[in-house]
């Protein structure tokens, strides 16, 4: 199992290599450069700017001296928000973001889970028929649609909850975002369960155990909820990755300081640092992710070994 | 049962001297067998039914109302929806006809879908046959490229390509938006290509001298028609969600044309004082979406080979 760890890790380092050359050699090929926009700027100054942050170089140069820095930990100076470092600027939003991420992410996996559940164990009842209109309905509600909506009952007709804003410290900002976020996911978690169970239910060992006379309840929890969730576990993955771009539209929606503005700002600005740093933490984050997935996965279902 | 069959076979070998095409004709095809679990299912003919009303909609809205997508009516600004005066809808902040405009962004999500759809299937079939016929080195190199790719937020990519040329232009959109779809594809088709190319039909095509792409364009993608038409089909609301999602950042669609996520956006910042703004477009966003999700279901199940009809849930 360690072994296995490790090796993944290993074998994620190339990826993260790839990544970062790509990602780097894309964006210095748009047109455009991070200080076009300031149009007041002139030749001397520019070619100062240009000179300070390096670009004056050829690009592999510039490729060089980047890989040397990040391999110090250094995500260099970010060049549109002068005073702050990408590190800087990372370290500020990424507690917001991860918040928020873990919070839906928890939060679609309980609700998801246990509607999918219900809904299988009360098969074509009105019980199952409402669950799985709600998954329908939830499937198409992106959360630029589902933030405005919710912050527009709970936070301005209702005033329950703060319908955007952030205060450190104050659970209930949080609120309305995670359920925006969560609610695609938790549909299709409930999708995925529901289909899981349904099958699992009609397996030789599921009518072994009720032909011993254990009682449905036992059936259910002590048998069938582990093969059940194996599905489920798999698209954690696949999950953390919808979750950390979905962010990036709940925090718009929310006003929240996160991260994922950087993303859109760090484009269009062409801030070039901000942007790999975004990359580098992201990229990270959905391999380490993919991992813990797999060992999960490894442990939930005996036949997968991780040799 | 036996007897019928010989039967069958025997009209079947005299037909055969005569025309090849009527023989597909008697035996029921993946495809009429489809249409006819499609038909049955009413939930599908429902959200199929909803597409066309909404498509036409969409064609026939702006040709019936006599406003403008960028027409001001400087006399009603942000009017409510069925209040005096003719906006059915109701008007933005500018007095742009809502009902105009939602159709114009109906039309445009329609058509980015559309043509993304089909950007990102083209390559990723392409891609995926390609891998799983050669294998091998070939294979694995393309699929790590693929993995590597995956393992980026999809929004990135759109994003650098957005903002690689000029913003808001269609064209740009097609490709952006159909460059991040075709990695799910490639990897279904890869699948699908692996388990065809051990059949014995590749087998006798290339002992006969089939070169690879004769073998790929005769051979495995016809055979992969069903899975490609189910995975467009879901693909479709994607698509739809990708152009919205873009444009709602303010990085799609650009003024004075309209789509569902820009008018979900304005309507966003309207929603206290005109909260129509928000909930025309984010219905029909909603509606569309649902439909081509329901729609995307039946026919994946419909196409399913491994389903034929037996008990399901």
């Amino acid at each position: 199992m360690l072994r296995y760890a490790l090796r993944r890790i290993a074998g994620s380092i190339p990826t993260l290599l790839i990544l970062i050359s790509v990602s780097f050699f894309i964006m210095r090929l748009a047109p455009g450069g991070p200080f076009d926009q300031e149009q007041t700027l002139s030749h001397e100054v520019r070619a100062n700017l240009d000179r300070v942050y390096g670009l004056d170089q050829p690009i592999t140069v510039q490729y060089a001296r980047y890989l040397r820095a990040l391999s110090h930990g250094d995500f260099g100076p970010s060049y549109k928000q002068r005073d702050f470092s990408v590190t800087e600027l990372i370290a500020q939003g990424l507690p917001v973001s991860a918040t928020l991420g873990v919070s839906a992410l928890l939060l679609a996996l309980a609700s998801g889970i246990s509607l999918g559940m219900v809904a299988a164990v009360r098969r074509q009842t009105s019980v199952d028929v409402g669950i799985t209109s709600l998954v329908v309905l939830g499937l198409a509600l992106p959360g630029f649609v589902t933030g405005p909506l919710l912050a527009l009952l709970f936070g301005v007709y209702l005033q329950w909850l703060p319908a955007g804003g952030w205060e450190e410290g104050a659970p209930r900002y949080f609120v309305l975002p995670a359920i925006t976020l969560a609610v695609p996911l938790a549909a299709y978690v409930a999708r995925l369960t529901r289909a899981s169970a349904l099958e699992v239910f009609r397996a030789n060992f599921i009518r072994t155990a009720t032909a011993r006379g254990l009682g449905w309840r036992r059936v259910v929890w002590s048998h069938a909820l582990r093969p059940i969730l194996l599905p489920v576990v798999s698209y954690i993955g696949p999950a953390a990755a919808f979750v950390v771009t979905g962010s990036l539209v709940v925090e718009t929606v929310f006003g929240l300081p996160g991260t994922g503005r950087y993303l859109v700002q760090g484009a269009i600005n062409r801030d070039y640092p901000l942007i790999m740093g975004m990359v580098i933490v992201y990229g990270t984050l959905v391999l380490l992710l993919n991992l813990i997935t797999d060992l999960v996965y490894g442990w939930l279902d005996p036949r997968v070994r991780h040799e | 049962m036996g007897g019928s069959i010989r039967a069958c076979g025997m009209s079947e070998a005299a037909a055969e001297s005569t025309s090849t095409m009527s023989d597909f004709r008697r035996t029921p095809s993946l495809w009429s067998k489809a249409a006819v679990r499609l038909r049955h299912n009413r939930v599908a003919m429902a959200a199929a039914a909803v597409i066309f009303v909404l498509a036409c909609v969409a064609i026939m809205g702006p040709l019936v109302s006599p406003y403008a997508v960028d027409s001001l009516d400087w006399d009603r600004l942000a009017a409510a929806p069925l209040g005096p005066g003719s906006h059915w809808l109701g008007t933005d902040r500018l007095g742009r006809d809502l009902f105009v405009r939602t159709c114009h962004g109906l039309r445009i999500s329609l058509v980015i879908s559309l043509v993304s759809t089909a950007i990102s299937l083209a390559i990723g079939v392409t891609w995926g046959a390609v891998a799983g016929l050669v294998g091998g080195r070939t294979d694995e190199l393309m699929m790590r490229f693929v993995d590597i790719l995956y393992s980026l937020p999809y929004l990135f990519i759109v994003i650098i390509l957005t903002t690689l040329f000029e913003r808001g232009s269609l064209p740009v959109l097609f490709c952006a938006i159909g460059a991040v779809g075709w990695l799910t594809t490639a990897r279904i088709i890869r699948g699908q290509t692996l388990s065809l190319a051990r059949r014995e039909f590749i087998e006798a095509a290339r002992a006969t001298g089939l070169s690879t792409p004769a073998i790929l364009l005769r051979h495995i993608i016809p055979n992969l028609v069903g899975p490609i038409v189910a995975y467009a089909a879901l693909t479709i609301p994607q698509m739809i969600l990708f152009e919205s999602f873009l444009s709602f950042l303010g990085l799609g669609v650009q003024e004075p044309l309209a789509s569902l996520g820009s008018l979900i956006n304005d309507g966003a910042q309207e929603m206290q004082s005109a909260p129509w703004m928000l909930l025309v477009p984010a219905g029909f966003l909603v509606v569309l979406l649902m439909s081509f999700n329901l729609l995307g279901d039946a026919l994946s199940d419909a196409l399913d080979p491994r389903d034929d009809g037996g008990p399901r849930d």
